[in-house]
């Protein structure tokens, strides 16, 4: 592979890492500051600051996980890094 | 079970079928041992059919599954499907305490626990973005394989076998001891017995087959711990709000405690200085220490060994990126339902007290936990009502009933309770003792895998008999870890209160230890060994310095950095008029006074106040300062470094170590 290629590749799976991670920092400390105005309202019963620690985040987590392996693949495959099927 | 040990792609094409079977096979003998507890069958065999049963299948699985292939002993020959993997790592991850204790944390603090339940799985996310799959496409036996290749050489190794085994060995000891107490508490067996005969679960499993035989045992712990955790829950939640999905209905229960809450303040049966109310953020953990709880919980998730290494035996590297977030879809099964265990329990609880609930009248449940010294009433293990109401007679204005004050219960008991409080026939609670049995044996075979394999082929064949033939590697392998199950199961059956606290200690060191290294050897192609060496030894160093000298040398701590303490200036006060009398007194005094200034000591002694559990606050920072540091005082690596960081990000092409190990294994 061209240094160039491999360069474009690290530039979008860095740029993809980076996102990650600031869905991670946003999911696991950022929306934690903010329990105290959150909790002021409820969804079926749960005060909203507490949910989002008890299953907001964690459900987050999840779906993030899946679209990260999503969206690597895509970027492997267009820059031709993929593993074969 | 069909035939693990054919190991070809019929068993591996044929996973669903088999899986469906077992877990079709295991409702049915539920419901059987459920239909003999209605004819009569007492409850001890009932509690021994269900954890002899359970132990008996996982060690025929793994004997099916014995190996004499080097590849299928460390990495289950890297053909481990994404969602199986998933499932396994899931077993693997979720400890004893998780399954027994969470529910508990979460009843006693409140909000403040959700930190574990957060931290426990956002860890995940730095697993697969950061970490899984470049280790996958690296092509390792082990974690310290590594550190040798990218940082060059034994030094590295030594430095990440040194951190594997300091964090790997307090939490293995502490997954025996648990299956130790579940086995004693459900089977009436000497705890020191039920350790060994644990010790005997834990070997059938993994020594003659390694990671393959761990990982279809942890897969079949995984379906055993789940159904065990949820079934409960499913039945209570079906109960009181007809909805059988308590992770949703239990938010009308935490309405209802609030509401308890305020009325047995108003009637006097708990005070308000006392009460946690449920939802209140920062009642046990001030913002600082929650938020840095959580991130060390994270970081030292994405550096566990024992976790790492189950990413190796996927068949791709992109299957090892599915197989993180399938792992954390499993793992979020139970973390998202263990608030809800709490909050069903806790409207349990408080509409007991509330209903002013004579100290004569208690239910059953509360004397069956009270026996073993689980729960305590007036500061007494509430044993029989006698003693309870003699306990609390000795109290002033107590008034003969049941008060928040009065009641301590173990968090162990949360889980372990349920099905009797909510009234479910025995065989639930067999049910759930299975549970915890099959999430405490899982753990553990990861663990001693993971310290074993370090010890046989960083140890042994990479440092000692690089010559060694296949057979010979595997033999000293299985002695391996046959003497560190036994040290381990020794260490467990002496009940050693330090090292259970200490595994909370574990995430730190690993975090410390390992994290920074291992992130940036991927994403940083200018670390080099002596950044590596630096930022290894001072991260693990500083956060051993602040986890030993907080715990065990606390008055030296204070006296050395009492100014960067946020003590009380009364704290402080306390503190000099202890350590004057202490230096006054003689004799035995001197021993109770020392007694007395080291455990004020001890919750005092801190930087900025953070606790030591989140001891790589201090240690992360410390080790990624001095690879960057050091790194760039030193000589770049050379190229050939360069190219290998280069097919390490690549998913395509030959994994970076097979080559070597391929000539190795034949």
């Amino acid at each position: 592979m061209s240094q160039a290629g491999e360069d474009r590749y690290w530039k979008r799976t860095s740029g993809l890492m980076w996102t990650m991670m600031a869905l991670w920092l946003f999911f696991s400390f950022i929306v934690h500051f903010f329990v105290n105005s959150l909790n002021s309202f409820s969804i079926l019963g749960f005060p909203f600051g507490f949910y989002m620690a008890a299953q907001g985040s964690l459900l987050a987590f999840v779906i993030m996980l899946f679209i990260y392996a999503r969206r690597q693949d895509r970027i492997d495959r267009e820059e031709g890094v993929a593993e074969e099927d | 079970m069909a035939k693990p040990a054919s190991g070809g792609g019929d068993f591996i094409s044929n996973l669903g079928k088999i899986y469906t079977y077992y877990t079709g096979g295991f409702f049915g003998f539920v419901i059987i041992l459920g239909i003999l507890e209605q004819f009569g069958v007492p409850n001890r065999w009932i509690g021994y059919g269900f954890v002899f049963l359970t132990i008996a299948v996982y060690a025929v699985i793994g004997i099916l599954s014995r190996t004499s292939e080097v590849g299928e002993y460390y990495v289950a020959g890297r053909k481990v499907p994404s969602f199986y993997n998933g499932m396994a790592t899931g077993a693997d991850w979720m400890s004893g305490a998780s399954f027994v204790g969470m529910a508990g944390t979460l009843f006693l603090l409140g909000y403040d626990g959700l930190a574990f339940v957060l931290g426990w799985t956002g860890g995940y996310v730095l697993v697969a973005i950061l970490i899984a799959p470049f280790l996958r496409k690296f092509g390792a036996y082990t974690v310290p394989d590594f550190f040798s290749e990218r940082y060059g050489g034994g030094t590295a190794r030594m430095f990440a076998v040194i951190v594997l085994i300091s964090c790997s060995f307090t939490y293995v000891v502490a997954q025996i001891f648990a299956t130790g107490l579940i086995a004693s508490r459900f089977l009436d067996m000497d705890f020191t017995v039920a350790v060994y005969a644990g010790l005997i679960g834990i070997l059938l499993c993994s020594m003659l087959g390694g990671m393959k035989a761990v990982t279809w045992t942890q897969v079949a712990q995984y379906i055993v711990l789940i159904v065990a955790y949820l079934t409960p829950i499913i039945i209570l939640s079906a109960k009181k709000f007809g909805i059988p999905v308590p992770q949703l209905t239990y938010g009308q229960a935490i309405q209802e405690i609030i509401s308890l809450e305020a009325s047995m303040v108003q009637k006097g049966l708990a005070t308000a200085a006392g009460l946690k109310p449920h939802i209140k953020p920062f009642t046990t953990y001030d913002p600082l220490n929650y938020f840095a709880l959580i991130f060390c919980l994270m970081v030292g998730t994405a550096s566990l060994p024992h976790i790492l290494m189950r990413y190796f035996t996927t068949p791709s590297v992109r299957d090892a990126r599915s197989s993180v977030a399938w792992s954390l879809f499993f793992i979020f099964l139970l973390y998202f339902s263990a608030p809800a265990y709490a909050a069903f329990s806790k409207l349990e609880v408080y509409t007991l007290i509330n209903n002013g609930t004579a100290l004569a009248d208690l239910p059953q449940w509360i004397y069956t936990y009270g026996k073993i010294g689980l729960v305590k009433i007036c500061g007494a293990d509430a044993s029989v009502v006698d003693a309870v109401i003699a306990a609390c007679g000795k109290i002033a204005n107590q008034g003969g009933l049941l008060r928040l004050q009065d009641l301590s219960i173990n968090t162990d008991v949360i889980v372990l309770s349920t099905p009797e409080i909510a009234g479910m026939p025995y065989v639930i609670a067999g049910l759930v003792a299975a549970g915890g049995l099959a999430a405490a044996l899982s753990t553990a075979d990861g663990l001693l895998l993971a310290i074993a394999n370090a010890l046989s082929h960083d140890i042994y064949y990479k440092m000692i008999n690089p010559n060694a033939p296949t057979a010979t590697r595997l033999i000293v392998s299985r002695i391996l870890l046959f003497f560190v199950a036994v040290l381990a199961a020794y260490v467990a059956s002496t009940r050693p209160a330090d090292i259970l606290s200490m595994v909370a200690w574990a995430f730190s060191i690993a975090a410390a230890g390992i994290f920074p290294a291992l992130v940036l050897g991927v994403w940083w192609k200018r670390a080099n060994t002596a950044g590596c060496l630096a930022g290894m030894a001072l991260g693990y160093g500083m956060c051993v310095y602040y986890l030993v000298g907080t715990r065990y040398f606390a008055v030296s701590f204070h006296e050395m950095w009492g100014w960067l303490s946020t003590a009380t200036p009364a704290a402080q006060a306390k503190f000099v008029d202890l350590k004057a009398a202490w230096t006054a007194a003689s004799g035995p005094a001197k021993d109770a006074a020392w007694v007395a200034l080291d455990a004020h000591a001890q919750t005092i002694a801190s930087w900025f106040g953070v606790r030591n559990i989140s001891a790589a606050l201090f240690g992360l920072p410390v080790g990624f300062v001095a690879i960057w540091v050091v790194s760039l005082l030193t000589p770049a690596p050379s190229e050939a470094v360069g190219r290998m960081v280069d097919a390490t990000r690549r998913p395509a092409g030959a994994m970076i170590m097979q080559d070597k190990d391929a000539s190795g294994a034949h």
